[in-house]
């Protein structure tokens, strides 16, 4: 429904909750009130678990107490739990799709800004507030004005050693961090398409970086045979009345956008950033910019700063800055294919510096065992965590020292997100493999090659 | 929700743009409830230095902003991760007006939950703003959310705001107050989602 002022009253098809919704929790409890939909809630616990050690006797009572609050308001509430202990458990963003929770067409919020993430599967998502989180849980609607539309474009064939990763740096570095406010974004184009599932979760959840309300891709026939028995999703003559609906979701011929953005994928290389921003992103043959050389004094500003606080050189070449850990891990880019892709470059190859690998959930973390990931991870010396957020935000105590370079799978180098300090690099798993082996970033093209980088 | 009609106070200029929300509220703190206040951790890592000294030269340090109440900012404020702590600071600091070209989505929508005052204006009007602070640190700054104009010095500005943010802010309406009307239409269109769009919920599990 729409109120004569043009907001309109939307209903959630699904709401997922985290150890730190507990703000929401804490305002239903102030009221009085009860969560009126727990049927269509879910709880996951990904934020302020830990990795390593043990995740039954948590060590930290402060990263206890958080996880035990989760366990409270679901039980209190009658909220399906993934929490620890669970064999379903991980990032929220990877869960969703995973049990067949998230689905093409649902509407799904959640209290964290990387919700755009279900939009792989076609399902309008989008992350919200405490307070919109509280409504949310009292009343399973949501407030909303129409976004404007944007449509990015990407056709062509991807060569090696690209992956959506570097899909989306190019298009953040393109339109710039706040290149996609306010907008709904549609990602098409033969390069799109030929994205499985895991792919495109990196693409869409990345839409925030760019300012994005959303992000989604139309779902297909990759779509439906991914959702196929998935425990959550329907089955039967339910499910085929789904695809049929599904079917029907994707952007006429000829519809209008306000914003045209198109990339040639033949043309990406891989991407990797250099400051303080994820538009700060440049192919990894480049320089970092040069203040010196830069005629606008804000941008010039802009430009010190970052480089002071990543302690990079002006005008320095990517290839030659030397890494002190990687992390793979996040709601970026810890699923499977992602593992597959860092392991193929990490196979008989020994990293030069520490870091961990975090699976993006226990499945995934079971099917990595499974496929002997785990092995040369550990083999080429990095450490093989549990699943969680991680070092992605380092809430759960794993962090990047001060002064500490990251080659990081994760989706912001902002200023201290990785720890007080942190120095991140963001690029793809790939790329954080070969900046692993060689102790710099590096062009994992050369890699696959087999050539010396 | 408090209103918000007018504010008159001193206004700190924070020349830096994607100010995203994990400068304003680090993560580590995100652990404190509502109750034990956000304000002194504002901007932390940007007021104190490792060692928990403030930073002399960071502009909410300097004794005419020590007591802002109006934050002048660069594009795109307040992007990145959805934490409403991030307006929390803010608000508990002192803050109830944040003047700026652009603004992170999430961070608009929970500034406006709060009665946190978010002002746009144009790159050149926020610059000018600025330089005005720069040259008279103590400058008054008014703000009129009903005429929509920023007064400074001599200068009075008009800044846009979402009409139905600008409404719910100068009534201090409450989302849920707003919902409540809709309870049976919602359930209505529970019921006849139900059967238009079985495959929407999820699957009982065995």
């Amino acid at each position: 429904m729409r109120r004569d002022d043009g907001e309109s009253l939307l209903w959630v098809d699904r709401h997922y909750v985290h150890e730190g919704s507990f703000h929401a929790f804490g305002k239903l409890a102030e009221r009085g009130a009860e969560v009126v939909e727990p049927k269509l809630t879910f709880g996951v616990a990904d934020h302020y678990v830990p990795t390593r050690g043990s995740r039954h006797n948590i060590a930290n009572p402060e990263l206890a107490r958080m996880v035990r609050q989760l366990e409270e308001n679901c039980a209190r509430h009658g909220v399906e739990l993934f929490g620890l202990g669970d064999s379903r458990q991980g990032i929220v963003h990877v869960v969703g799709p995973e049990q067949g929770l998230t689905l093409p067409g649902l509407l799904i919020v959640c209290g964290d800004s990387h919700t755009s993430t279900h939009g792989a599967l076609g399902a309008y998502a989008f992350g919200i507030g405490a307070s919109e989180v509280a409504h949310v849980l009292m009343t399973q609607t949501i407030w909303q004005k129409k976004p404007k539309r944007m449509r990015v474009s990407v056709d062509g064939a991807m060569p090696p050693g690209i992956s959506a990763k570097d899909i989306v740096l190019a298009i953040i570095a393109s339109i710039g961090a706040d290149g996609a406010t306010g907008c709904a974004v549609e990602y098409s184009g033969s390069a799109i398409r030929a994205l499985s599932m895991e792919g495109r979760s990196t693409l869409c959840n990345m839409s925030i970086e760019a300012g994005a309300r959303c992000g989604v891709v139309a779902p297909d026939a990759a779509t439906f045979a991914y959702l196929k028995r998935r425990p959550y999703a329907p089955t039967g003559a339910v499910f085929d009345q789904a695809v049929e609906a599904w079917s029907k979701l994707a952007t006429d011929e000829g519809a209008a956008f306000d914003r045209e953005v198109a990339l040639d994928a033949a043309k990406i290389a891989p991407i990797v950033t250099w400051g303080t921003s994820p538009q700060d992103a440049l192919p990894i043959d480049a320089c970092v910019p040069d203040p010196s050389r830069e005629s606008i004094p804000e941008r010039a500003h802009y430009l010190r700063e970052a480089l002071d606080y990543m302690g990079i050189a002006p005008g320095k070449k990517l290839t030659e800055i030397a890494i002190d850990r990687v992390f793979i891990g996040s709601c970026t880019n810890a699923r499977i294919e992602d593992l597959r892709a860092a392991a193929a470059v990490l196979a008989g190859r020994a990293s030069k510096v520490p870091g961990l690998v975090s699976p993006g959930s226990t499945l995934v973390k079971r099917q990595a065992e499974e496929e002997g990931l785990d092995r040369i991870f550990r083999e080429a010396g990095l450490e093989w965590g549990e699943s969680g957020c991680s070092m992605c935000v380092g809430i759960n105590g794993d962090l990047v020292r001060p002064r500490e370079r990251c080659a990081s799978t994760t989706n912001r180098n902002f200023r201290g997100r990785q720890g007080p300090g942190a120095r991140t690099h963001l690029m793809s798993p790939a790329m954080v493999a070969a900046a692993a082996v060689t102790g710099h970033l590096a062009d994992v093209r050369e890699l696959l090659r087999g050539g010396k980088v | 929700m408090e209103k918000f009609t007018k504010l008159t106070g001193a206004a700190c200029p924070i020349n830096q743009s994607n100010l995203n929300t994990d400068q304003i509220l680090p993560a580590r703190f995100l652990k404190r409830t509502r109750a034990m206040g956000f304000g002194n951790v504002l901007l932390h890592d940007l007021r104190f230095d490792s060692e928990g000294r403030e930073k002399s030269d960071f502009p909410l340090n300097k004794p005419a902003w020590r007591t802002a109440t109006i934050v002048v900012g660069a594009r795109n404020f307040g992007c990145g991760s959805s934490r409403e702590a991030a307006v929390y600071a803010l608000y508990d600091f002192g803050v109830r007006c944040v003047i700026a070209p652009s603004f992170g989505d999430i961070f608009a929508g929970n500034a406006m939950q709060n009665g946190l005052l978010t002002a746009a204006v144009t790159d050149e009007e926020a610059a000018e703003i600025m330089g005005s602070l720069a040259q008279t640190p103590e400058l008054a700054v008014m703000v009129d959310l009903n005429e929509q104009s920023i007064l400074c010095g001599n200068r009075t500005y008009r800044f846009r705001i979402d009409p139905i943010r600008r409404m719910r802010l100068l009534n201090g309406w409450d989302d849920l107050a707003l919902t409540e009307n809709y309870r049976e239409r919602i359930s209505a269109f529970k019921a006849d989602d139900n059967v238009k769009r079985p495959w929407a919920v999820p699957r009982e599990q065995v």
